[in-house]
């Protein structure tokens, strides 16, 4: 009964939720709206099984891909003075938003600890009692090992890509050298001297 | 099987990877200075990786559970991947230092070996899965490498083109790998051959979602070698990337997927050989064709030699439509000469700077270089009519190989056809070496480097009348890496 109730309740939101997000008219509200969908889709593969799909979805688009989404929407040119302008008027449904969450992320976890919905049975034939991070763990580790690490080079290009492409030397900027900073005594640099009246200070 | 043998097998990746990470620590904390020095240690250490080709990885067979193939096959194409990759970085300091704009960072070097690493990966793939991530590493050093010289905006816009159509060839690629997937249920070569051979692939039965994943892979495939009509991106990206580059782009990338293709063609796909051949014929005649008409309106030598490269994928696929060991056999022995003419044209084009060091790229630079530069001449002159397919050179040996091939295997009218086009194509290298030896020179070059020199004139002996000698050992090399597939 709960997991039909986490079900439809997910499934609920994701469709609101994805409806939401094309029909913003502020692109910040729709990568909320996107935020905001992915996190229900993620309680929607809990209650399949798919607990591995699930953090993933939660890390990989929540945590990287949606914030990725929010920085580009927020270097194109939105008029901020405008969006502050309605804060408090959006408070209030920002707030129902992240209580939405809260509230999905204790159902997600209550429905799973009741035992999730028996749709696993069918979408994968796989074995209930090895959790399937387990059982990814044991393949990508063993029989897809080579193919593993090869992925693991192919990122490794991507990241020396894009710094070899972009990275510039900026030269005459000054960077504060912290070592030297701290090598420097105070008698190198101050001084005490006792002025004769009237005759100033040689520096 | 235990992990050391598996590890064995795969030491020539090993020794690169290792070798590629190493050297990336070095150059982040040597930076610039570090250049030289990197570039060296990057050809040893594809000469190690050669010297370790010579253990179980050349005939140590299926390693991590049949993802790697180690055979004489791969054995054979990863010796002229690592060659072709070794001149790419020999040839890139005196480029990269006497061009305005252009500095030379330890990355090239590096980004090259994990380049080479990708091309291994290709080349033993035994699994879809290893094809397609070999490939993305290899593709993706490739657009870095593409538009290395950022300053440049042709060089930022090949490496874009490159990117963008790359990725769309390699979602093309993964739509076809998918379904072969969902239609054969494995992706290891092997039962995807013997789901070929099962299923029905004529007549009204036949079984649509294999076909069109066949399609749809050897259409990736076919972008990969540039093979028309997916060549599109060819001639821009050659000419836009800076030169020592595009001779990497020409020589070992190219011979790591055609014998990827050759691979896929023969391993996985053996069964389904009357399908694919029909792709493989329209594919080389179509670029024979292109490759040679297109060419001839061209004044920009890269533009040229990009021309030509589609040209002679064309050739070389008449030999995998033969689909038999002598047609593979040929295959391998048409890329190692087409490796030595295109790195001689590459190392030729890398010569043509004006007075101040400045690199030109027209055809008509060239005129007089007979009275100029004799011996860059002559050396330019044999690659043309070598790649031209003149007799008394090597090139002619290749064409002669592919063609043999295909009338041994009964098809006729494809060899007569490509005989013909040839013969257009011969119009355009010949063209070349008119404006070489009989136009009035209109200026001279600076002096070379004589690293360069000697590995013109390396080439140009191979490809001479002299690499007839090679021929016993190319054979035979040839055929017993051809028969490691069948």
């Amino acid at each position: 009964m709960i997991q039909a109730i986490a079900f439809y309740l997910f499934a609920l939101v994701v469709l609101l939720s994805g409806a939401m997000t094309i029909s913003s008219r502020n692109p910040v509200h729709s990568v909320l709206w996107l935020i905001l969908a992915f996190f229900n889709a993620a309680g929607l593969m809990v209650l399949v099984g798919a607990e591995f799909i699930a953090m993933l979805l939660v890390i990989v688009y929540v945590g990287a891909v949606a914030v990725l989404f929010l920085f580009v929407v927020m270097m194109l040119d939105i008029d901020f003075a405008e969006l502050r302008a309605g804060f408090v008027r959006y408070f209030g449904i920002g707030l129902v938003l992240a209580v939405a969450l809260v509230a999905e992320i204790l159902i997600g976890v209550g429905a799973w600890s009741a035992g999730g919905i028996d749709l696993a049975r069918r979408a994968a034939p796989t074995d209930h009692v090895v959790p399937n991070i387990v059982q990814i763990g044991n393949l990508l580790y063993t029989r897809y090992l080579f193919i593993f690490e090869g992925a693991g080079l192919v990122l490794l290009v991507a990241m020396i890509g894009a710094i070899v492409l972009t990275h510039r030397e900026r030269s005459g900027s000054r960077y504060q050298n912290i070592a030297r900073q701290n090598a420097r005594r105070p008698q190198d640099a101050t001084r005490n001297v006792r002025p004769e009246i009237g005759q100033g200070v040689q520096l | 099987m235990d992990y050391a043998a598996n590890l064995a097998m795969t030491l020539p990746e090993l020794v690169l990877a290792v070798g590629a990470i190493a050297l990336m620590l070095v150059a982040a904390w040597g930076g610039p200075a570090s250049t030289k020095a990197v570039s060296w240690v990057s050809v040893a250490v594809l000469g190690g990786a050669l010297i370790a080709l010579t253990g179980p990885a050349s005939a140590g067979g299926d390693a991590f559970y049949g993802l790697y193939r180690a055979d004489a096959f791969a054995a054979f194409a990863k010796v002229l991947i690592y060659i072709g990759a070794a001149v790419a970085i020999l040839m890139a300091p005196d480029f990269f230092r006497r061009t305005a704009g252009a500095d030379l960072r330890p990355e090239y070097p590096v980004l090259i070996l994990l380049s080479a690493c990708g091309m291994g990966m290709m080349v033993s793939a035994g699994d879809l899965l290893t094809l397609y991530v070999g490939l993305e590493l290899q593709s993706l050093a490739a657009y870095v490498l593409a538009s290395f010289m950022r300053q440049d905006t042709r060089s930022a816009e090949a490496g874009l083109k490159y990117f963008v159509l790359g990725a769309l060839a390699s979602g093309i690629l993964l739509y076809g790998i998918s379904l072969v997937y969902g239609f054969t249920g494995s992706t290891m070569f092997d039962e995807i051959a013997g789901a070929y051979a099962a299923a029905p692939l004529t007549g009204s039965g036949r079984s649509l979602g294999l076909l069109f994943g066949l399609v749809f892979v050897f259409a990736g495939l076919a972008f990969k070698i540039s093979a028309v009509p997916f060549h599109m991106w060819t001639p821009d990206v050659y000419e836009g990337a800076p030169t020592p580059v595009t001779a990497f782009f020409a020589s070992a990338p190219k011979v790591a997927a055609i014998a990827l293709a050759v691979r896929v063609a023969i391993e996985a796909m053996g069964p389904a050989e009357v399908q694919w051949r029909q792709i493989v014929i329209f594919a080389s005649l179509a670029s024979i064709l292109l490759g040679a008409v297109a060419a001839i309106g061209q004044q920009n030598v890269k533009r040229l030699l990009a021309y030509s490269s589609i040209n002679n994928v064309g050739f070389a696929l008449i030999g995998l439509a033969a689909g038999t060991p002598e047609g593979v056999a040929s295959v391998m022995t048409y890329m190692t000469i087409y490796l030595a003419m295109t790195l001689g044209s590459f190392l030729v084009v890398l010569q043509m700077r004006d007075a101040d060091g400045q690199p030109i790229e027209t055809i008509d630079s060239l005129a007089g270089l007979s009275r100029t530069r004799p011996g860059l001449a002559a050396a330019l002159a044999i690659f043309m009519f070598s790649l031209a397919g003149i007799p008394p050179l090597f090139g002619f040996y290749a064409k002669f190989a592919v063609f043999y091939a295909a009338v041994q295997a009964g098809l006729f009218p494809l060899a007569v056809v490509g005989v013909v086009f040839s013969v257009i194509g011969a119009y355009y290298y010949l063209r070349l070496v008119k404006t070489m030896y009989f136009d009035e020179p209109t200026g001279t070059f600076g002096a070379g480097d004589k690293l360069e020199g000697g590995l013109i004139a390396v080439a140009a002996v191979f490809v001479s009348p002299l690499g007839y000698l090679a021929i016993p050992a190319l054979s035979a090399w040839t055929l017993a890496a051809a028969n490691s597939l069948f």
